[in-house]
């Protein structure tokens, strides 16, 4: 984007991605809060077990967002094909370009507030890093243990210990398979506080719209 | 010792009828889940295949294996499995010792080649050449070598000899290795438990007779029909675990009403093994009937992922008593940190430039270059 003077709003993101997000977000906090229960649960209940079931709603609800959350990562990636534009740029930083380096540390410096931003259509390159990083690659690992987890309690003749089996191996203990899924669950916990603050400060501070883009998908710039 | 003494001719030696020995098959044909035509197979099995040379070597071990081994709950079991493999050398429970018992080693292998089983209580230490396990004057390494190259198959027993258990905790000084690592062309068999339930020690050589070949393993190489459910899902306190009802303290009330003891770090859910199905000490009880959680001991690595009393293993990584959730405090601490100084340095800059621009207000137009300027 030029450095300089008034540009015509944009269409950043389509239906899809924008549903996607709003959906994945919804996702992402009922997984959060189910997940650090079944990992920590709340105090004991009182009361006969033949009418409690709240551990069991709890894991209820976890899995059947886990199972939203991977058909939600499938369909992003199928959006890169349908609806292509800056949709791949979660998945890959544009390193090799030779300005991302110089909006990269131009970033980094916005928000050590010795510069000023840029604008840009899609992800920044500090955003994109930090979407690669805190979210595509604990998501990964999310569903991966996920699935890995949810072959455990499946049984070894399921299609889950079919197709994710392996991880069990991988790590020997499946205690491992829970540490780490737990690990990214507040990697996941720390990006949503990042996200959501940058996305309000960019909102307010940056030369470009950034929440009602991702209602409306289309970017507006300012000046 | 005949080679072709079967089994139930050894045990009507013993005055044994032929209708304790049907109802010995039934019982083996039920534990081993192989349905009512089962019990023929077995019957047959013993009375007309010869009985199985069995080596059992002790490398670095407790014992423990061989004592749970020897206190097998079915009422014939311990004596009638002792017979029923033939069992030829067990430095533990046998009369003979010095050359007299080493000479025993060397005439199963030499004349039972590929015949034998051999079974392996402990693991095998290879740093500074084996010195940490002497067994007859040599290290352990060079007699587990001689007797695992012309095996039939090697048993495992126990979590040493599956996956290394205490001696191969970090950082394991005496490089305790874990059979299967060593072992390449014979079939291997883990039966992990720190020790393996008696019944199931019995089961899976019983199975072996009965079929001429060996358990459908799992890819841990871990019997499936003892291994392939984990100690949770058969748990009785599983319906408080469901209802969301936890012991909080071991001496609260929800422990004494028998409540889940998942937050006292019961291992349950990761630990595959038949105690909460079969039970130890013919049934009596298992850890968690006694109020105490699992401690996971049929697990790869269990002694370093502790506390045993933690939901949480230890991440030493990050200091001793640090864990996932710590790490988690720490790190949400300081990138919420970065963002109060952010935003708190944003709005003293924005008051500061606020003022010098309102000081110079008839200059809008070369607002683009000043940084924190918005509109």
């Amino acid at each position: 984007m030029p450095e300089k003077g008034m540009l015509p709003p944009v269409m950043v993101y389509g239906p899809g991605v924008r549903i996607w997000h709003w959906l994945n977000a919804l996702a992402v906090v009922v997984l959060g809060v189910t997940g650090y229960f079944i990992g920590m649960p709340p105090p004991s209940v009182i009361g006969d077990t033949s009418t409690l079931y709240v551990m069991g709603w709890i894991r209820f609800y976890h899995l059947a967002f886990g199972y939203v959350f991977a058909l939600l990562a499938i369909m992003r990636l199928w959006l890169v094909f349908v609806e292509g534009g800056v949709t791949l740029q979660l998945y890959v930083p544009a390193i090799w370009r030779r300005d991302w380096l110089d909006g990269f540390i131009r970033q980094i410096k916005w928000n050590l507030l010795m510069a000023k931003p840029l604008r840009y259509v899609g992800l920044n390159p500090l955003g994109s890093v930090t979407m690669l990083t805190m979210f595509v690659i604990p998501g990964a690992v999310m569903i991966l243990t996920g699935f890995a987890m949810y072959a455990e309690v499946a049984g070894h003749d399921s299609w889950q210990y079919f197709l994710f089996g392996w991880l069990t191996m991988l790590f020997g203990n499946t205690l491992d398979l829970h540490l780490f899924h737990r690990l990214a669950m507040w990697v996941m916990m720390w990006f949503v506080m990042v996200h959501v603050y940058i996305a309000v400060r960019e909102d307010i501070l940056s030369r470009q719209t950034v929440i009602s883009t991702m209602l409306s998908g289309e970017r507006q710039f300012r000046d | 010792m005949s080679k072709h003494e079967t089994f139930y001719e050894v045990i009507r030696q013993r005055g044994v009828s032929r209708r304790e020995f049907l109802g010995f098959c039934a019982v083996m044909a039920t534990m081993l889940g192989i349905g009512p035509k089962g019990v023929a197979t077995v019957a047959h099995a013993m009375e007309t295949k010869p009985r199985i040379p069995v080596l059992w070597l002790h490398g670095l071990e407790c014992t423990c294996c061989s004592e749970s081994f020897l206190r097998s709950g079915h009422p014939m079991a311990s004596e009638i499995i002792t017979s029923m493999i033939s069992l030829d050398y067990d430095d533990t429970i046998m009369a003979a010792a010095g050359d007299q018992a080493e000479e025993i080693v060397h005439d199963i292998i030499r004349d039972y080649r590929g015949e034998y089983i051999l079974a392996v209580e402990g693991n095998i230490p290879l740093a500074n050449d084996g010195m940490a396990c002497i067994v007859g004057g040599r290290p352990f390494h060079h007699q587990f070598d001689e007797a695992a190259e012309h095996a039939k198959a090697i048993i495992a027993w126990g979590t040493c000899a599956s996956s290394g258990c205490v001696q191969a905790a970090r950082p394991n000084p005496t490089q305790a290795t874990p059979v299967h690592k060593l072992v390449s062309h014979v079939p291997v068999i883990n039966v992990p438990g720190c020790p393996p339930i008696a019944e199931v020690m019995t089961g899976v050589l019983s199975y072996i007779l009965t079929y001429d070949r060996l358990p459908e393993l799992d890819h841990q190489l871990r019997p499936k029909m003892f291994y392939s459910q984990r100690v949770h899902d058969k748990c009785y306190r599983r319906a408080h675990f469901d209802a969301g009802q936890f012991v909080e303290a071991w001496d609260d009330d929800g422990a004494r009403q028998g409540w889940c003891l998942y937050k006292m770090g019961c291992r349950g859910p990761t630990t595959y093994n038949a105690c909460s199905s079969m039970g130890w000490n013919e049934g009596v009880s298992f850890p968690i009937k006694s109020g105490h959680g699992c401690i996971g001991c049929s697990e790869e690595g269990f002694w370093d992922r502790g506390p045993f009393y933690e939901r949480l293993p230890d991440m030493h990584q990050w200091g001793i008593e640090s864990n996932a959730d710590k790490v988690a405090v720490v790190g949400a601490s300081v990138l919420g940190g970065a963002v109060a100084v952010q935003a708190g340095a944003t709005l003293v800059k924005r008051i500061l430039t606020g003022k010098r621009l309102k000081g110079s207000a008839d200059d809008a137009a070369d607002e683009t270059e000043t940084p924190g300027n918005k509109k």
